[in-house]
């Protein structure tokens, strides 16, 4: 194994780094005729040397098959992946330096944990005394000294876990796939794992590819998140930038609690575009997609970026009425129904009467404008 | 970065799809050719032998003559007069085919009135109980169907134990002549082929929900409201293929009509195998034999049209 | 309220009678074969009247020459036919789920299944029939014929729980051996035939379960000096009834009942 190494958190991760996965206009479909489904439209992607990267999309969207295609469980219909320069997408998994943890963890149940963890490093024809070795720094980087000889079938769900992840880092792959690796465990557990995902990777400095359906599992532990939808990549992004700064509807909506709604762009200027807001209200709004025009436009903002105001202040961007009051824990869900019937969801520590009027302001900066 | 060219890219991977793809084909090839060889040649073919031997003339001593001949149809129908050659009608081999598949279907219904509250009880077991009444149902099928049948035959007899019990106790004074009749063999057959219609009907009376049976019972049916009109319905499947299970393999039944029938209640199984041994008209024996694979092919065929939509024409 | 019409809620599955008749068919289906067990080990010759325990039958049946010959030639059949059918069994099976949909799967399905969809009288006498044309032509004879037709009707028993258990077997493993540098050979050497043994050993049990039992098609194909024992209790039979047939009897069903329960108990343990 590499000396470990020290990851810097830059504001662009990834800068000044090698590109590790590279994909270029991947296109994978399944069947044929009337029951053809694209699972990969054209997808550019580009994963840097020790980076933890998330995909995250909705079920269905293509994750599952980009990963594939990344291990060589199949061959893309068009375009190519690269690794670490190289162009991989025509060969055989078991020429692709890269290692795959399964969803169901796909542990050889005919073996104990150690031939488990050790089968990798077999099959590329180390010696004996090297696989051992190597097996028995796998198992302690993952807490499973103890258990080398247990059947894997006798294992927790955790355990499990840690062992195949210990398997697929064994043979110090380039790139390691993680396809929602955490989802079989409960909460608790899988905070747990969280952590001990991060460690690992850095560690051993493997770049990471991680499937979750977890949108705050993606939000904390990755250093970019790419978000998908349909077999298309919409955004690619740090989570701060993915949270703050989503350049369309869907990840806005996708991540996070957010109030979208319609309003008119009226001009662009250095500090952002001045919009129109239901009610007639004006705000400056941010621009992060290209080619906005003058025009009705979708804003966005979340939540936790509003706070309530009297109904005649001046700050309130808009207006209207509480309708309804969720408690959630650390604060309130405040539903305000505007003027206009749109409903918008403020985070706050007060609740507000029932149907009683209020104003709405928002916090500098965080006004988005969506592409459509 | 790198430099390939974007058609190099695509030849590596329509040269990888290709090699996939034909190798995957000729191991799939490999593999699979010897068995279905074997079996064409030595399953298959031969019945396409039987089909052509049933055209021919006996020969004198079994075998066939090479000679075109209906003889063997119309045997079926009719008695050839050895004097002078004349066709007079005659139902004896009608009568057996009809006798064969009387029973068979008698022997279906029984199974299916003993199978289905069976497999009803194993379905409604817990599951670990479910195993151990299947493997109990099952076991006897892997079990000499000869041995079996013979062990009914020691119950049965006039020296039996049925009728030892039945005389000793002074019911009868007489023994009862169970043996070497028709109920005999219809009992044999029901003993012999019940787990295959019991199987299917777990089968799908396994996967009844039976939270349906309860929004029946809430709705105001009664117990065999219920049974009638939801848990048979249901069941369909499983019933149409048991009851096919039972009556193939029950119409050209051997075993049982030669052990329980004796030589005199003949079904086709041991009719067609006397054709090969004693009297020794092949293409008498082929043609019943044709004539047992075309009843049982049309069985199949109702199956496989009952099989697929079944349950919810009634549901 | 509706709960006054309704039966109580543990009784809401069962049906009345059911449990009866469930017991009775058990009844049924043990029964004669508990009396033939019981009186095979019986003193007396009789099969209705026990006087005393007895081994005598045994002994006599393992003295029987007949016996012993029969039972030398099922054993060879079975071997035989069990180790071939296997064979060509799992490679099937192998064939039939380790890929993609394939143009003429249903077919080869079928052909597997052939054996056992056409009644076994008429696959008796068609194979009677071939084997006396190959007989003519080349002049050979023997008890390979025997066990060829053997081998046939083994094939879809052994195909069947070895298809099932490769069915049950997830590809993903495979893929994660092969995603772990195994190539395509080391992947069946090392993950596919070590998991699917289970598979292989049940059907082997079952060809070799039906292989001993057969009497249709051996009772057709069978030369002379190549009768199987099933063949020779059917002969002893027809002569009349000994209490050493049901020794005899007893002794095939208990080697057949051992097999089928390890054959159940393999499956039990692959949860
Ligand atoms: N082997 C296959 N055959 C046919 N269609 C497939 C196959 N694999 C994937 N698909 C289809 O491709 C699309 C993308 O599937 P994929 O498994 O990549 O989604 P995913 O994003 O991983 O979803 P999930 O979050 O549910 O795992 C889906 O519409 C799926 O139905
Ligand atoms: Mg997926």
């Amino acid at each position: 194994m590499p000396p470990e190494r020290n990851r810097t958190e830059t504001g662009q991760p990834g800068q000044g780094k090698a590109v590790m996965v590279r994909a270029d206009g991947v296109t994978k479909t399944f069947g044929r005729g009337a029951s053809m489904v694209t699972a990969l439209d054209r997808v550019s992607l580009s994963i840097n040397e020790n980076e933890f990267l998330t995909l995250l999309g909705p079920s269905g969207c293509g994750k599952t098959t980009l990963l594939r295609l990344i291990a060589g469980f199949e061959l893309p219909d068009a375009g190519q992946i690269l690794l670490d320069g190289q162009e991989i997408g025509h060969l055989p998994p078991y020429q692709r330096p890269v290692n795959t943890v399964f969803q169901s963890y796909a542990l050889f149940p005919h073996m104990s944990v150690a031939r488990n963890i050790g089968f990798g490093l077999e099959m590329q024809g180390r010696p004996a005394s090297e696989v051992a070795q190597t097996t028995a720094r796998m198992l302690a980087l993952v807490r499973m000294e103890d258990m080398a000889d247990r059947r894997t079938d006798q294992l927790s769900g955790g355990q499990q876990q840690r062992v195949a992840l210990a398997r697929a880092l064994a043979p110090h792959p380039k790139v390691l796939l993680l396809d929602e690796p955490l989802s079989a465990l409960d909460l608790k557990l899988r905070k747990n794992m969280q952590i001990e995902l991060k460690r690992l990777q850095n560690e051993t400095g493997i770049t990471f590819i991680f499937v979750t359906h977890d949108q705050e599992e993606a939000l904390t532990m990755s250093d970019r998140i790419a978000v998908m939808s349909a077999g298309r990549i919409l955004q690619v992004g740090t989570p701060k930038e993915i949270y703050h700064r989503p350049s369309s509807r869907f990840v806005a909506d996708f991540i996070g609690d957010i109030n979208i709604f319609a309003a008119t762009l009226e001009k662009t200027g250095p500090d952002g575009a001045t919009v129109t807001l239901p009610g007639g209200g004006k705000a400056v709004a941010q621009v992060h997609a290209a080619g906005v025009v003058p025009g009705p436009v979708s804003v966005a903002i979340r939540p936790e970026d509003m706070h309530l105001t009297a109904a005649e202040d001046k700050s309130a961007a808009i207006r209207g009425r509480i309708g309804n009051v969720v408690y959630f824990g650390s604060g309130n869900n405040v539903h305000v129904t505007l003027a206009d019937g749109t409903e918008v969801i403020v985070r706050s520590n007060e609740a507000g009467a029932v149907d009683s009027p209020v104003g709405i302001a928002f916090s500098p900066g965080k006004l988005q404008v969506l592409e459509d | 970065m790198t430099d390939l060219s974007a058609s190099t890219v695509a030849d590596n991977l329509a040269r990888a799809r290709r090699i996939s793809e034909s190798t995957a084909r000729r191991r799939r090839l490999q593999l699979l050719m010897p068995a279905l060889i074997v079996i064409g040649i030595f399953g298959l073919f031969p019945l396409t032998i039987t089909a052509t031997y049933s055209f021919l003339s006996p020969g004198t001593y079994g075998g066939v003559r090479w000679e075109f001949s209906t003889d063997a149809y119309v045997q079926f129908l009719f008695q050839r007069d050895i004097f002078d050659d004349t066709l007079s009608f005659s139902d004896s081999y009608l009568r057996i085919i009809g006798r064969s598949v009387g029973l068979a279907f008698v022997t279906t219904i029984g199974a299916l009135i003993l199978g289905f509250p069976t497999a009803y009880f194993i379905a409604s077991k817990p599951p670990n109980q479910r195993n151990l009444w299947l493997f109990l149902i099952t076991l006897p099928f892997w079990t000499n169907l000869l041995i079996r049948t013979y062990a009914i035959l020691l119950i049965i007899r006039d020296e039996g134990l049925i009728n030892f019990a039945l005389v000793g106790s002074g019911l009868r004074s007489t023994p009862l002549n169970i043996l070497y009749t028709d109920p005999a063999v219809f009992i044999g057959l029901i003993y012999s082929y019940l787990p295959f219609m019991v199987l299917p009907l777990y089968a799908s009376l396994e996967k009844l929900d039976f939270k349906l049976v309860e929004a029946a019972y809430d709705l105001y049916a009664t117990r065999l409201q219920v049974l009638r009109r939801v848990i048979i319905p249901l069941a369909r499947p499983g019933i149409v293929a048991g009851c096919i299970l039972v009556f193939i393999p029950g119409l050209g039944a051997y075993i049982t009509p030669t052990l329980l029938g004796g030589g005199k209640k003949l079904m086709m199984g041991n009719m067609i195998a006397e054709q090969f041994g004693a009297s020794r008209n092949w293409p008498f024996g082929s043609a019943a034999a044709l004539i047992l694979m075309t009843v049982v092919m049309l069985a199949l065929v109702v199956y496989v049209r009952n099989s697929g939509q079944g349950g919810r024409r009634h549901g | 309220m509706a709960d006054a019409r309704r039966p109580r809620t543990m009784d809401l599955r069962k049906q009345p009678g059911f449990n009866q008749i469930a017991w009775l068919c058990l009844i049924f289906l043990y029964a004669p074969i508990v009396v033939l067990i019981v009186f095979s080990f019986n003193d007396n010759r009789s099969v209705v009247r026990w006087t005393e325990f007895s081994l005598r039958w045994y002994a006599a049946a393992l003295d029987n020459q007949g016996i012993r010959n029969a039972t030398i030639v099922s054993f060879k059949v079975a071997s035989v036919a069990t180790v071939f059918g296997t064979i060509l069994a799992t490679m099937a099976a192998l064939a039939t789920t380790r890929t993609a949909p394939f143009r003429g799967q249903t077919l080869s399905y079928a052909i597997i299944n052939q054996p056992l969809m056409v009644p076994e009288i008429v696959t008796a006498v068609s194979t009677l029939a071939l084997f006396a044309i190959i007989k003519q032509l080349t002049g050979l004879t023997g008890i390979g014929y025997l066990m060829l037709a053997h081998t046939v009707f083994c094939i879809p028993f052994a195909y069947m729980p070895i298809r099932a258990r490769l069915e049950d077997m997830s590809l993903t493993l495979e893929q994660a051996a092969a995603d772990l540098y195994a190539t395509p050979f080391q992947v069946f050497r090392r993950v596919t035939l070590p998991m699917m043994s289970p598979g292989i050993v049940a059907g082997a049990m079952l060809a070799f379960v039906v292989s001993l039992d057969d009497v249709i098609i051996t009772l057709m194909v069978a030369g002379p000096g190549e009768t199987t024992l099933p063949i020779y209790i059917l002969g002893q039979i027809r002569r009349g009834i000994t209490p050493e047939i049901n020794a005899v009897s007893t002794l095939l069903l208990g080697l057949s009942v051992i097999l089928v329960t390890a054959f159940f108990l393999i499956g039990q343990r692959r949860r």
